[in-house]
């Protein structure tokens, strides 16, 4: 029986996502509006469109970003 | 007759195809509360305001974005690379930052030194190339060395920034002689980056006939950021308006400035 869950790297810490699950199912898993974050999807961006399309596999590195006060 | 402060106020400032009215550009970091922010902002006149990326963070034990706190649509972001250390990671933050959505401007930071926060020339010249390249208006933050602001320029650079003394130190204008001169080779926009600390730095750079400031932590440190930040607009604006004008010229002794003639006996 396969592991329901994967695991990989979200903004430089280890974590179990589901199998199958796409970058919009991630983010909506953690409440993130699509329009406010960008995704980085191993080193590459993946545009807002695509976020439904792209399916995370375990080892990926994601990071979620956004803009914060600076200088 | 168009006087200096007509000139001074009604003149755009042009950066990459966009043209500002305001002189003065803030940064959104440091603030001890984000109202204190916006309304510190509001009071610069600001029309470009910095920010940076960063990662979300997923506890949400921290702060939120910062456009939860500032309306896009009334403020020109600029973005930053703030915090990369190498050509590689501030071209990734910028690709980050446009994705956003908001523009093509990027504020290019690639730092060399950690205690001074100093840029790294030769990696700050590798970025600046690079994201030019990919349709980028790169304004670069330098240090006041015109052989660097020249290679800037000849990179393709929006915009040069030369510091006025190290970020966050509020030191003021350090080295006016060379940032007047990286003025008078560039063609391009010359805005001072980081360094001042009251209004009278800021006065005195806008003197150089430099084409803007941009400052943070001059207002998010002061005790009340919100009055400094008007004062800051003032400061740049009769800077600016002095350039114009012309000063006198300095003379290292006196001259009357009450006729001699008519004296008593």
């Amino acid at each position: 029986m396969k592991d329901e869950t994967i695991d990989i790297t979200l903004n430089g810490e280890q974590r179990a996502v589901p199998r199958d699950a796409s970058l919009l199912d991630l983010l909506q898993s953690l409440e993130l509006d699509p329009r406010a974050v960008v995704v980085e999807h191993n080193r590459a961006i993946v545009r807002r469109p695509a976020l439904g399309r792209v399916k995370v596999a375990a080892g990926d590195a994601i990071e979620l970003v956004h803009f914060v006060g600076g200088g | 007759m168009t006087t200096a402060v007509d000139l001074a106020r009604s003149t755009p400032l042009a950066i990459g195809g966009r043209t500002f009215h305001s002189r003065l550009m803030v940064g959104t970091g440091k603030y001890r509360d984000n109202d204190t922010m916006r309304r510190a902002i509001e009071a610069s006149g600001a029309e470009i305001v910095t920010v940076a990326v960063r990662r979300v963070d997923l506890d949400r034990t921290k702060a939120e974005g910062i456009l939860h706190h500032l309306d896009p649509k009334r403020y020109f972001l600029l973005a930053n690379t703030a915090g990369c250390s190498t050509p590689e990671d501030a071209v990734r933050y910028a690709r980050l930052a446009r994705e956003a959505g908001f523009n093509e401007f990027v504020k290019l930071e690639v730092i060399g030194d950690q205690e001074t926060l100093l840029p790294d020339v030769q990696g700050l010249l590798e970025a600046a190339a690079a994201l030019v390249k990919e349709g980028f208006q790169v304004l670069a933050y330098t240090n006041e060395d015109l052989v660097t602001a020249l290679r800037l320029e000849d990179a393709g650079c929006a915009a040069v920034m030369p510091l006025a003394s190290p970020i966050g130190s509020g030191l003021g204008l350090l080295n006016p002689y060379h940032v007047r001169l990286i003025k008078r080779r560039l063609r391009v926009p010359v805005i001072v980056d980081a360094g001042v600390g009251t209004a009278s730095d800021a006065c005195v750079t806008m003197e150089q006939g430099v084409d803007g400031l941009l400052m943070n932590t001059a207002l998010a440190a002061a005790r009340d950021p919100v009055a400094m930040a008007h004062a800051m607009r003032l400061a740049v604006e009769a800077g600016r308006a002095a350039y114009l004008a012309g000063r006198m010229p300095k003379r290292e002794v006196a001259v009357p400035s009450s006729p001699l003639e008519g004296m008593l006996d």
